[in-house]
């Protein structure tokens, strides 16, 4: 049974509809990519599913509940944390402090516990924990929003465009970071416009366009299908 | 020299006032982008119940718990039965709000209770002083250093060291990204609101020992200092508004006591034209917030 069921989702802005109709399923320990051009509704899907925006039509169901319309408080709650594009961490606060109120919505001892876990996996963080954020580099910030949203523990894991803005290298280190989360069992349902690295890392894609969800399929056969990829995300999966 | 001494000893006694009403205004701005002119309610509500305390002849050592009981309720109350509503409205809708609380409190005391002012005894201590090294320094003054000296390391400690405190830190940088992270906007803008209750009614209790009456609009000028002192900090900026109400009260205080006779009542004028002077070369004010947003 899948973790995350999306069906028949539908999204307005006044009149206009940015998500027409989107279907998606995400099973437990599976990555699954969504791509596609600027503009295809990837991330007003992704906000609908973490509540930020309400769906016109369509259910939302995690782990068999629906959750259409909750708010995004209520989603984290339930298990569903998000990182949101841009990182919008804590600028003022310490990284330590942006990852406690990460953990605002469980026990200190847990909190405790997924401090020191993300320590481990953050190695880049540790030497940086009494700084402001500020003063972090991109691929730092995001590592920092990335491990805010594992403070709760989450069943699973949104986000919303990883490597927008950042350098080649940093790119790199942050496919390396949902790599090392899939490696760990974490689920992820990844926003990204960076088509050809999602395909290389995900489990499975959806791919979107003007709103509409145009094909799905195992990352493999769809990094295949070059006549698809060409025409929906725009240059060639080679 | 000396008399240099005693002016600073007097003009941080009237920032620590300051300081106190303006460190609540900032922390409220930081949760809900709102300048609340409905701040200084919360000192005018308490120096009716101080007025009420000195009818059942009790001693001052039961006036300070029961001010700021009175004006933590208040805020609480403010907050629910008028900002709830209009959470999430403009920032301008906000600030008129603040204004209606403002007049409409000061004129269910003009109604109910009395336009003219109700005068209560101040504690005997206030006017003593003491001589240390030939300076004589106002024990008041003194007292009301040291309890706001107390009361903003208690703060620090509230904002730095507490999840409460670091998720409203959050909260007032980034409202929307704090609930993302299950913060609940309810819990935090009350506690807020508890906050700034506290250090009003500390600072309500200095401003009603020093003045000794009650009435519609006793909260008004400590309110507009306090926001005063907001904004020459950097409105935003809890650290700014501590500093801008020393600096407002040691810049009052210097004035009072060096301008000739005659020129004293152009003090505030003085203030004023700092202040604009002040924005001219620093609009932020003395600290800069980058998250912050000027109503």
């Amino acid at each position: 049974m899948s973790l995350l069921e999306i069906d028949d989702l539908t999204v307005k802005y006044g009149s206009i509809s940015a998500v027409r109709g989107a279907a998606m399923t995400v099973a437990s320990g599976e990555v699954v990519g969504v791509i596609g051009p600027n503009g295809a509704g990837k991330s007003t899907t992704l906000g609908a599913v973490a509540g930020l925006r309400s769906p016109a039509a369509g259910r939302v169901r995690f782990d068999g509940t629906d959750v259409t319309g909750w708010s995004p408080d209520r989603m984290l709650r339930a298990g569903l944390a998000l990182v949101p594009e841009r990182r919008r961490i804590f600028v003022d606060l310490t990284v330590r402090e942006n990852l406690l109120v990460g953990g605002a919505t469980v026990g200190a001892a847990e909190r405790s516990r997924m401090l020191d876990e993300m320590v481990e996996l953050f190695g880049a963080l540790r030497a940086r924990w009494n700084t402001s954020a500020g003063y972090l580099s991109g691929g730092e910030a995001q590592q920092l929003a990335i491990a805010r949203a594992l403070m709760s523990n989450p069943r699973m894991i949104l986000m919303d465009e990883p490597s927008l803005g950042l350098a080649p290298v940093l790119v790199d280190l942050v496919f390396g970071l949902v790599e090392e989360l899939r490696r760990r069992g974490r689920t992820l349902l990844v926003v990204e416009q960076n088509a050809v690295r999602m395909l290389q890392v995900a489990d499975r894609a959806y791919v979107m366009r003007s709103g509409e969800v145009v094909a799905g399929g195992p990352s493999a056969q769809l990094a295949a299908r070059a006549d698809l990829f060409e025409a929906y995300v725009g240059r060639s999966a080679s | 020299m000396t008399e240099l001494i005693q002016q600073t000893v007097d003009g941080l006694g009237r920032g620590s006032e300051y300081a106190l009403i303006a460190l609540g205004i900032a922390v409220i701005f930081g949760v809900m982008h709102l300048v609340n002119f409905a701040h200084g309610e919360l000192i005018t509500v308490s120096a009716y119940v101080a007025y009420f305390l000195f009818t059942l002849e009790l001693a001052w050592w039961v006036y300070a718990p029961v001010i700021v009981g009175t004006a933590v309720a208040t805020s609480i109350a403010i907050e629910f039965v008028a900002f709830r509503w209009v959470r999430g409205a403009p920032d301008f809708t906000m600030l008129l709000t603040s204004f209606g609380v403002h007049f409409v409190v000061a004129a269910l005391f003009v109604m109910f209770v009395s336009a003219n002012v109700r005068n209560f005894d101040r504690p005997d201590w206030i006017t003593n002083t003491i001589s240390v090294g030939g300076i004589n320094l106002e024990v008041f003054d003194l007292v009301t250093i040291a309890v706001t000296a107390i009361t903003l390391l208690a703060t620090v400690y509230l904002l730095q060291r507490t999840m409460f405190g670091i998720s409203l830190r959050a909260a007032a940088e980034d409202f929307d990204t704090a609930r993302l992270m299950g913060i609940r906007s309810n819990r935090v803008i009350r506690g807020a609101f508890v906050l700034a209750g506290v250090l009003a009614g500390i600072a309500a209790v200095f401003v009603l020992m020093r003045t000794g009456r009650a009435s519609p609009t006793a909260g008004l000028t400590p309110m507009l200092k306090g926001v005063l002192a907001a904004l020459i900090g950097g409105l935003g900026s809890m650290g700014g508004a501590v500093l801008g109400g020393f600096a407002l009260g040691l810049v009052e205080v210097l004035l009072l006591a060096r301008l000739p006779d005659g020129w004293v009542g152009l003090t505030n004028g003085i203030v004023f034209l700092g202040i604009a002077l002040l924005f001219t070369f620093r609009p932020q004010g003395l600290i800069s917030v980058g998250h912050a947003e000027r109503v």
